[in-house]
C-alpha cells in the first residue's frame, strides 16, 4: 500500500488489487465501528485506491494505516442479492461472439458467477461488479449509446453492472432486471453496496 | 385566498437563469455513487442564514447570475441576500444586502444580475422547505437528485423561524474578490504524473474561467499542463476542491456537485477555505494559482 496525501482533510491508498482494496475498506470499516478511528465524512473505495475524506488531520492515521495486517478479502464479503435477469440485451450476441460460444452459453456463463461490488459510481447506485474472468474482458462501445434504459445489466473491462436509471453509457448490454437498484423510497437507497456479492438469476426470455 | 396561500411559503415570481435550493449537502454518500452537493460559497450561505437567525443547516437558494425574483404568500417574512453583490429590492425600493431585511406579505423581493461574483444566496427566517434526500434539501445538478432547479410559479413552503432573534443586525462582510483572484493550491496525490516543470507553470501562469463552469466544476483555460503518465487513470475518489487534468491539459476544479470518482489525475487541491473564490469567478475571470504547503498554519474547517 501506498499512502498519498489528497489535500488538508484526505487521504487517497493506493492498493496492489482490487482484493487489497476490498480488505482495506473492510478493516477501515470494521476500525471505525470498534472505535479505533478518527471521524471522517466518506469511505469511497474505486478500482485500485481507497480515499478516507473528511478527517480533521489525516497525518496520524496516514502512519497508522502502513503498519495494519489486513483481513482475507473473502471474510470481508458482504451480504448475497440474487438479481433476476432476462438475457435478451442487444449487444447479447455480439459479446456472445467476442467470448466465442452461442448466447445461451454466455448467458450461462454470466448467471454462474457469483460476483462482488468492488466499488460505486458513475451515477448513483451504480455497482461495479468484480468476478468475471480475464478472457471476457470487453473493451467498452466505441461510441457510447445516448440512452440506456434502467436495469440494463451489462458488461466491459473487468466489470458487469446495472444502470440504476436511464442514462448515457458505453458498455455492452446483455440483459434486462427488474430489480430497483436504487430506490429512495427504502431506507437504504442503493441495493449494492461495496462488498455485496452478487448472483444473476436468468428468467425465461418471455 | 386558498389555505395554500395563508401557508407560510414564497411564490417564485421570476426563478432566473439557475436557482437551486441549498443547504450544506449530503457527505458520507460518496461509496453509493451519491455527491456532496451543497451551497457552492459555503461562507456566504451560512452568513445570510445567520443574519436571519437560522442554523447553517436551514436552505437558502443560490442564484445564478441572473439573480431571481419571489414573493412572500400567507405571512410577512425576513430574508437577507449575501454572495453576489446584487441590487435588492422589495416592492421596487432598494433594500440592503447582506443585512436582514423585512419583506411584507404580497411584497415583491427582487435580486438583480450579480454585479460582482456570480452566486447570491438568499436565506429566509426559518429556511426554505423542500423534501429532504439523504439528510439534504440541495439540488445535485450532477446526479439528480434534490429539488429541481427553480422554475417560474413554483410555490415553496418556508419552515417557522426559530424563537431566538438574529444575533446580530449587521456583520462585515466584504464582496466576492474582483479578477484576477488568487488560489492557493496544495499538492495533489498524482502531482508526480506532472513533474516540477508543470507544477511551476501552475503556479506562475494565469488561467480564465470558461463559460462552460457550473456547480460541477469551474474551467479553465490556459496553458495545458503537461503531464509525464498516462492520460487517463482507474477512477479513484475524488474530493471537493481536486484540480483534475483530463487529457487536454486544461485543469478542472471540483465544486459541491463533483462526480464521486474521476479518471484523471488529480495534480493539485484547492484547501477548503479559498473555493468560495472560485465559486463566485465568473466567466472570463482571471486565476492564478499560489502554491501553498500543508505546513501552513492549519484552517478551520469547512463543515
Amino acid at each position: 500500500m501506498r499512502i498519498l496525501r489528497y489535500g488538508a482533510h484526505a487521504l487517497l491508498v493506493e492498493c496492489a488489487d482490487p482484493d487489497e482494496v476490498a480488505a482495506l475498506r473492510a478493516e477501515l470499516l470494521r476500525r471505525r465501528e470498534q472505535g479505533l478511528l478518527p471521524a471522517f465524512d466518506d469511505l469511497v473505495p474505486a478500482e485500485r485506491t481507497v480515499l478516507i475524506d473528511g478527517l480533521d488531520d489525516p497525518a496520524p492515521l496516514a502512519g497508522e494505516i502502513a503498519g495494519w495486517d489486513l483481513p482475507d478479502p473473502a471474510a470481508a464479503a458482504g451480504s448475497l442479492v440474487r438479481l433476476d435477469v432476462r438475457y435478451d440485451g442487444p449487444d447479447l450476441a455480439e459479446v456472445a461472439r467476442a467470448w466465442r460460444m452461442t448466447p445461451d452459453e454466455a448467458a450461462a456463463l454470466h448467471s454462474g458467477l457469483e460476483y462482488r461490488v468492488a466499488f460505486c459510481g458513475f451515477a448513483p447506485g451504480f455497482a461495479y461488479l468484480t468476478g468475471l474472468p480475464p478472457q471476457y474482458h470487453l473493451p467498452r462501445r466505441p461510441t457510447p449509446r445516448t440512452a440506456v434504459p434502467a436495469g440494463s445489466v451489462a458488461v466491459a473491462g473487468p466489470y458487469t453492472g446495472v444502470y440504476p436509471r436511464l442514462s448515457p453509457g458505453g458498455w455492452h448490454l446483455i440483459g434486462t432486471t427488474g430489480a430497483r437498484l436504487w430506490d429512495l423510497s427504502r431506507s437504504d437507497p442503493a441495493l449494492l453496496t461495496p462488498g455485496t456479492r452478487v448472483v444473476f438469476t436468468p428468467q425465461s426470455r418471455g | 385566498m386558498t389555505p395554500r396561500a395563508r401557508s407560510r411559503a414564497v411564490e417564485i415570481v421570476r426563478a432566473g437563469p439557475l436557482t437551486t435550493v441549498q443547504d450544506l449537502g449530503r457527505p458520507g454518500y460518496a461509496h453509493l455513487g451519491v455527491g456532496r452537493s451543497g451551497a457552492l460559497d459555503q461562507p456566504a450561505h451560512r452568513l445570510a442564514n445567520r443574519l436571519v437567525g437560522n442554523p447553517p443547516a436551514a436552505a437558502t437558494l443560490e442564484t445564478t447570475l441572473g439573480g431571481t425574483a419571489l414573493r412572500a404568500l400567507g405571512e410577512p417574512v425576513v430574508v437577507a441576500v449575501c454572495g453576489a453583490v446584487a441590487a435588492v429590492r422589495v416592492n421596487g425600493a432598494s433594500v440592503a444586502w447582506a443585512a436582514p431585511v423585512y419583506v411584507p406579505t404580497g411584497a415583491l423581493l427582487e435580486i438583480g444580475p450579480a454585479v460582482r461574483g456570480v452566486r447570491s444566496y438568499v436565506a429566509i427566517a426559518g429556511g426554505f422547505l423542500a423534501e429532504q434526500i439523504l439528510g439534504s434539501r440541495s439540488t445535485d445538478l450532477l446526479s439528480g437528485l434534490g429539488p429541481a432547479p427553480l422554475r417560474d410559479g413554483d410555490v415553496l413552503a418556508v419552515a417557522q423561524p426559530p424563537q431566538v432573534p438574529p444575533a446580530a443586525d449587521v456583520i462585515p462582510v466584504s464582496a466576492p474578490a474582483d479578477s484576477p483572484i488568487e488560489l492557493a493550491v496544495l499538492p495533489g496525490p498524482r502531482a508526480e504524473h506532472f513533474g516540477a516543470e508543470t507544477w511551476h507553470t501552475l503556479t506562475r501562469a494565469e488561467y480564465r474561467v470558461k463559460d462552460q463552469s457550473n456547480r460541477i466544476a469551474l474551467r479553465l483555460d490556459g496553458p495545458a499542463l503537461a503531464r509525464q503518465g498516462p492520460d487517463s487513470i482507474p477512477s479513484e475518489g475524488a474530493i471537493l476542491g481536486a484540480l483534475q487534468v483530463p487529457a487536454d491539459g486544461l485543469p478542472i476544479l471540483f465544486l459541491a456537485d463533483h462526480p464521486p470518482t474521476g479518471g484523471y489525475p488529480v495534480i493539485g487541491v484547492i484547501p477548503g477555505e479559498a473555493l468560495h473564490l472560485a465559486t463566485q469567478a465568473a466567466p472570463s475571470t482571471r486565476v492564478r494559482f499560489r502554491a501553498a504547503n500543508l505546513g501552513s498554519p492549519k484552517a478551520a474547517r469547512l463543515r
